[in-house]
């Protein structure tokens, strides 16, 4: 076989392994909800169907999948249909320029192939944020095609929000921008590299107000609690999928546990570190080389994950903003903040 | 390869606007320009402008178009009726718009060398520093001249939509 091909092979076989792991990640977050949530709530959550209740998204989606596809009678149907393709599409399209573990490449006759990256931009962080906007579009447009006027309400809730937020979470990534001197991600993790958690951005960067900026942002463009008025169930009764059922409600379901996870990997690749480990050199490295290249991978994980649980918890603990203090906080406090922390982190790096 | 990608897109691109003229009602136009918006990133990705690319799809393809089809969903716009159109417009219109066609050709093809050619997916790559090395230093006061030109729009949409008190 010509080495383009194997090359080719290889890529849409680490295409599948990362999007299948993503899509199990994906279920097993919202069991993870379920269960947490549960437990602040002072119940159990999903426990009966296998150990645990390890088994609940396997039924989830079975349920799912077998539901009958209801289409309501005046919707408007090209758009109605493409909604939730598009939401579904751009929630997994981001996962592809996120590298989960250090620089190793395949070398194949001359053709370097990365084992823990799909694909590494030079404009990687960009690719991110112009995803995360037109990803707006799958919730927007389901709401004006279900033809309900709180789906409308929801959606233009969402756009109003998701377009107010993008501002304070695009500026509040300049300053580690600055530091990385790159919109590489590779790049802006190899910076923090250096001390384990001291050179982190959050701590080394001086970048905690940065931090905080991004991850209040970042919940509101996911739409999760406290800014989840798109979906408010006391006010929309479920926002802007309230027409939509069985694979197409799952795939409105299923993009937002996927953006939860891309924002959990963000934030872990701007502001944690990456896939570096917290004890820097202080540990010896492992001498096999398998270990060697998983433990990145570990790190990166143990990350993310906390910053999923992040979500669930903050979802099970805080009460939902009004509409007007949600547009008040992103204009008057949190962007005139990040303007604020832009200037800081210039007058810091600049003698650098 | 860069070709074949070139010509999907450009074709993409033409469909896109076409598609927008022809639609009746107006979310539909709204998205065949996002499709031509994004076509037109891709483009400038194949001549080696990834910055610009990101920005196209941040800006246009984002930010400009969400604002376009929020209004539309706002507003609630429905479908539009199809007119024949003034004689004069047929009359001027396809002319005026063939004479524009060439000139321009004819223009492209005559300070052709001073252009200077493009090249699809070559080895030429303009990275972010580069670009802002040309926008923050050697062009810093049209820059700065345009952005005062907004901030004074800004300032004119605030002065129209204020309330009389």
């Amino acid at each position: 076989m010509s080495p383009l091909l194997i090359y080719l092979l290889l890529s849409i076989a680490k295409i599948i392994v990362v999007l299948v792991v993503l899509l199990m990640c994906v279920a097993y977050t919202v069991l993870l909800e379920r269960k947490v949530v549960g437990r602040i709530q002072n119940r159990f959550g999903p426990s009966r169907v296998g150990p645990f209740g390890l088994l609940q998204p396997l039924a989830d989606g079975l349920k799912l999948f077998l539901k009958e596809d209801i289409m309501p009678a005046s919707v408007y149907r090209p758009l109605y249909i493409l909604a939730p393709v598009i939401a579904l599409a751009c929630a997994l399209l981001s996962i592809a320029v996120v590298p989960f573990g250090a620089n190793i490449q395949y070398h194949y006759h001359g053709m370097g192939i990365d084992l823990f990256e799909i694909s590494d931009l030079n404009i990687g962080l960009l690719v991110i944020l112009g995803v995360t906007s037109i990803g707006v579009y799958g919730i927007a447009l389901s709401g004006w095609a279900s033809n309900n006027k709180y789906s409308l309400l929801g959606s233009l809730r969402s756009s109003a929000q998701m377009v107010s937020y993008e501002l304070a979470l695009g500026l509040s990534l300049i300053g580690v921008v600055l530091r990385a001197g790159s919109l590489r991600l590779r790049d802006i993790v190899d910076v923090q590299a250096t001390h384990g958690i001291l050179s982190w951005n959050v701590f080394g960067g001086f970048q905690i107000v940065a931090f905080f900026i991004y991850l209040i942002s970042a919940y509101a463009e996911t739409n999760r609690a406290p800014f989840d008025l798109v979906e408010a169930e006391s006010e929309l009764t479920g926002g802007y999928h309230t027409e939509y059922s069985s694979m197409k409600f799952a795939m409105f379901f299923m993009a937002e546990y996927a953006n939860m996870i891309t924002v959990g990997c963000v934030a872990t690749l701007l502001f944690f570190g990456g896939w570096t480990s917290p004890f820097g050199n202080l540990l010896p490295a492992p001498h096999w080389i398998v270990i060697q290249a998983l433990l990145p991978v570990f790190w990166f994980v143990i990350k993310v994950f906390f910053f999923v649980f992040l979500y669930i918890w903050v979802r099970g603990t805080t009460p939902r903003f009004r509409y007007d203090q949600l547009m008040g906080f992103g204009w008057k406090f949190l962007v005139p903040l990040a303007i604020a922390n832009i200037i800081v982190a210039s007058l810091i790096f600049a003698p650098r | 390869m860069y070709l074949v990608i070139f010509l999907i897109f450009g074709a993409l691109c033409i469909a896109g606007a076409v598609n927008l003229l022809l639609q009746r009602h107006p979310i539909n136009s709204a998205l065949s320009l996002i499709v031509v918006m994004t076509s037109l990133a891709v483009l400038y990705l194949l001549l080696g402008a990834e910055f610009l690319a990101a920005a196209q799809v941040i800006v246009y393809s984002g930010a400009i178009m969400v604002l376009f089809t929020f209004v539309i969903m706002l507003l609630n716009a429905g479908e539009e009726e199809r007119t024949h159109g003034s004689r004069a417009a047929y009359l001027v219109g396809f002319p005026g718009v063939a004479a524009l066609l060439g000139l321009l050709t004819y223009i492209f093809l005559s300070v052709r060398t001073p252009l200077g050619n493009a090249q699809l997916g070559g080895d030429t790559l303009v990275t972010t520093a580069d670009l802002s090395r040309v926008l923050f230093r050697d062009l810093l006061l049209p820059f700065e001249v345009t952005s005062v030109l907004i901030l004074v729009a800004i300032l004119g949409a605030v002065a129209l939509a204020r309330k009389e008190s």
